[in-house]
């Protein structure tokens, strides 16, 4: 419903009396002028002859009688306040519209006036489900704004022109909305849901002739209703959701790809160090060899032979051994390896444990001699 | 005295028959004329009229756009669904002879026959609509018929029927239901789709980014393995140019290298014969 509906009800003759003394000549002028023009020249005639009926008392009547016909006469004025207009109407019929400032009508009920404020703007609302093109249902809410840019047509031409408003704002919103999708009204058509509106509507207002003008059509809301605001807010999440998965795997890319870069670069240094490593290492023992080799060359025989010999017995020293003196093996040759190398950890005791039983050692040693022997004399009788 | 309470009187009286003998129509009405009853005259202009006290009496009526509210209605479109129809119309008074003479000047009554004129129009229009139709493409067609038809029979009321608008076009609340359903999985497609999307792409960020890191490792490997070509080729030369000096004599040094590495557990166990050349002292002194 229509509210802040200025001045609808204030009294328009509660405003007379803030004025300042009229211009008293000009109104009777004025007076006369207008009643002249409806009765001819009758009513002139009329009144001085009642005073002119008896003496002094008679006068006294005809000074009450002016005096209630001035004060009648002063019940006429009135002021239009800015964005007023003053709607006058003479036994009934329209007259003139009055702008604002001071004015004088003929007294009620001859002539009347009403006061409208044209310039406030008023508000509607409406709020209400309806069907798009695509039948689905949103929920509308519109805000109309307007205000009065005929006041003769707003006061004569329609009983309840806000009302009226209200209607127009209803078939307008609706006839908009039933040639529009949903998804062009919940979103970008917001703005063209509201001006095509406001074009229906003073359409419609200016057939009516109701002198209402719309300023604005606002829609405060667009929105599916709330039986099916779930799935529509799930969408939206839907959408948010998309845009978080591309994020993480750009997070995962982000993540992967440096990392992928580092240990690349890490292969490459290992490889140079290893070029390094060679390279050098190569130059290293190259160095060592040519060296060598000058001094071999001033010595061959002596040097190789020192080399040899150091070489063996630096090998001889460090592992245990057994001299087998058979040139070409022996099946019947036992040797008790296992035992041999498990004394192997600490060769002390290893030795020990040959040592404790010396006799077995010994006449081990000597079959492994004679054997050798044997084989040998079997070897030079071939 | 007699003189002024008569004249009193007599202004009084004047003023009366004055008052009785005059009628005011204002901008905002019609009036019918009566003289005992009958009608005498009703084309009057806003104004100041007379009458004869009695004998005339006057009817007023609104002479503005009035409002005619229709109730909700269920109508059947071509397809033979079920709509719910609101409308209103707006009209007003034109010829008040005529509307007195068929409605008894009653409003109420008036608008009982309008509603029941524009009803059967809407039905009737509707009835020749889809759906589809009726809530957009043909919303303003279907209210300018209306208006038309309903108009010339309204005419016969002395009213002129100005508007004939839709307001809301509904379905009923089982349907409504219904559309509801519709409407939330079509949103739930949406969303699957959006979120499927959202998927996709991200497979191929993530696929796309273990291809780069491949590629990435694959190249470093490649250099990696071209650098340690580079460090082999440049040792072998150095060597070779070394050992080429003397080949026989590297065999030799490198042999004994060797063993020297390889012997150089004492986990390993020799046996030897005294016949090789490290023992050849080892019998006989020579």
């Amino acid at each position: 419903m229509p509210w802040n509906e200025p001045g609808k009800d204030k009294d328009p003759w509660g405003q007379r009396n803030n004025d300042g003394p009229p211009d008293l000549d000009e109104l009777f002028k004025n007076l006369r002028d207008k009643f002249g023009g409806l009765f001819g020249g009758g009513g002139k005639g009329r009144i001085p002859k009642v005073p002119g009926g008896g003496g002094s008392l008679g006068g006294v009547i005809g000074f009450v009688v002016i005096a209630m016909l001035v004060v009648w006469a002063l019940t006429g004025i009135y002021i239009v306040d800015e964005g007023w207009r003053g709607v006058e109407t003479r036994f009934g019929k329209r007259t003139v519209v009055t702008q604002a400032g001071p004015h004088w009508h003929m007294p009620y009920p001859i002539e009347d006036v009403e006061l409208i404020n044209v310039s406030d703007i008023r508000t509607a609302r409406n709020n209400s489900k309806m069907l798009t093109s695509d039948e689905n249902i949103v929920v509308m809410s519109i805000e109309v704004q307007y205000n009065i840019k005929d006041a003769q047509d707003y006061v004569f031409e329609i009983r309840d022109p806000d009302l009226t408003l209200l209607q127009t704002a209803e078939t307008a919103i609706r006839e908009v909305v039933g040639n529009n999708d949903m998804d062009l009204i919940i979103t970008e058509g917001r703005a063209v849901v509201g001006s095509a509106t406001k074009e229906i509507m003073q359409e419609i207002l200016d057939n009516y002739r109701t002198g209402i003008n719309v300023v604005t059509v606002n829609m405060d809301e667009a929105q599916p209703p709330e039986e099916v605001q779930d799935a529509f807010e799930d969408a939206i999440r839907a959408r948010e959701d998309e845009q978080r998965i591309i994020n993480e795997a750009n997070a995962y890319r982000n993540g992967v790809v440096p990392q992928a870069r580092g240990e690349g670069e890490g292969l490459l240094e290992q490889a140079e160090a290893y070029k390094t490593r060679v390279i050098k290492s190569a130059q290293g023992e190259t160095s060592r060899f040519n060296q060598l080799l000058a001094e071999y060359r001033q010595a061959p025989e002596v040097t190789r032979e020192r080399i040899y010999l150091d070489t063996i017995e630096s090998v001889m020293a460090r592992s245990p051994k057994v001299m087998i003196d058979i040139p070409n093996g022996n099946n019947l040759m036992f040797l008790p390896l296992d035992q041999l190398m498990s004394g192997k950890s600490s060769s002390n005791t290893g030795l020990q444990s040959l040592s404790g039983s010396d006799s077995d050692t010994k006449s081990l040693i000597d079959e492994f001699n004679s054997n050798a022997n044997r084989n040998r004399s079997r070897e030079s009788r071939e | 005295m007699s003189n002024i309470k008569f004249g009193f009187i007599l202004i009084l009286v004047a003023g009366a028959v004055l008052m009785m003998s005059t009628f005011i129509v204002h901008e905002r009405e019609l009036a019918i004329k009566f003289k005992l009853g009958e009608i005498v005259e009703a084309d009057y202009e806003p104004g100041l009229y007379f009458q004869i006290p009695i004998i005339n009496n006057v009817r007023i009526f609104d002479s503005r756009i009035l409002t005619m509210d229709t109730p909700s209605e269920r109508f059947l479109t071509a397809e033979k669904k079920n709509v719910i129809v609101n409308s209103f119309a707006k009209w007003r008074i034109v010829d008040p002879k005529t509307f007195y003479t068929a409605t008894a000047g009653d409003e109420r009554q008036a608008i009982a026959r309008m509603a029941s004129i524009i009803n059967n129009e809407l039905k009737g229009q509707i009835a020749s609509k889809n759906m589809r139709e009726v809530i957009s493409g043909e919303r303003a067609t279907i209210m300018q018929v209306v208006t038309d038809n309903a108009g010339v029979k309204i005419r016969d009321l002395g009213i002129e029927l100005i508007d004939v608008r839709i307001k809301k076009v509904e379905l009923p609340e089982n349907v409504s239901n219904n559309v509801y359903r519709r409407m939330a999985t079509e949103r739930q497609t949406v969303a699957r789709e959006f979120r499927s999307r959202g998927e996709e792409q991200a497979k191929q960020i993530r696929a796309n980014a273990d291809r780069q890191r491949e590629e990435i490792l694959a190249e470093a490997y490649r250099k990696s393995e071209e650098i340690r070509g580079e460090g082999d080729a440049s040792a072998a030369k150095t060597y070779a140019d070394s050992y080429n000096q003397d080949p026989e004599f590297y065999s030799f040094y490198r042999s004994m290298k060797a063993y020297d590495v390889s012997f150089g557990n004492n986990q390993d166990m020799i046996l030897l014969s005294p016949d090789s050349d490290f023992y050849k002292y080892f019998k006989k002194a020579e």
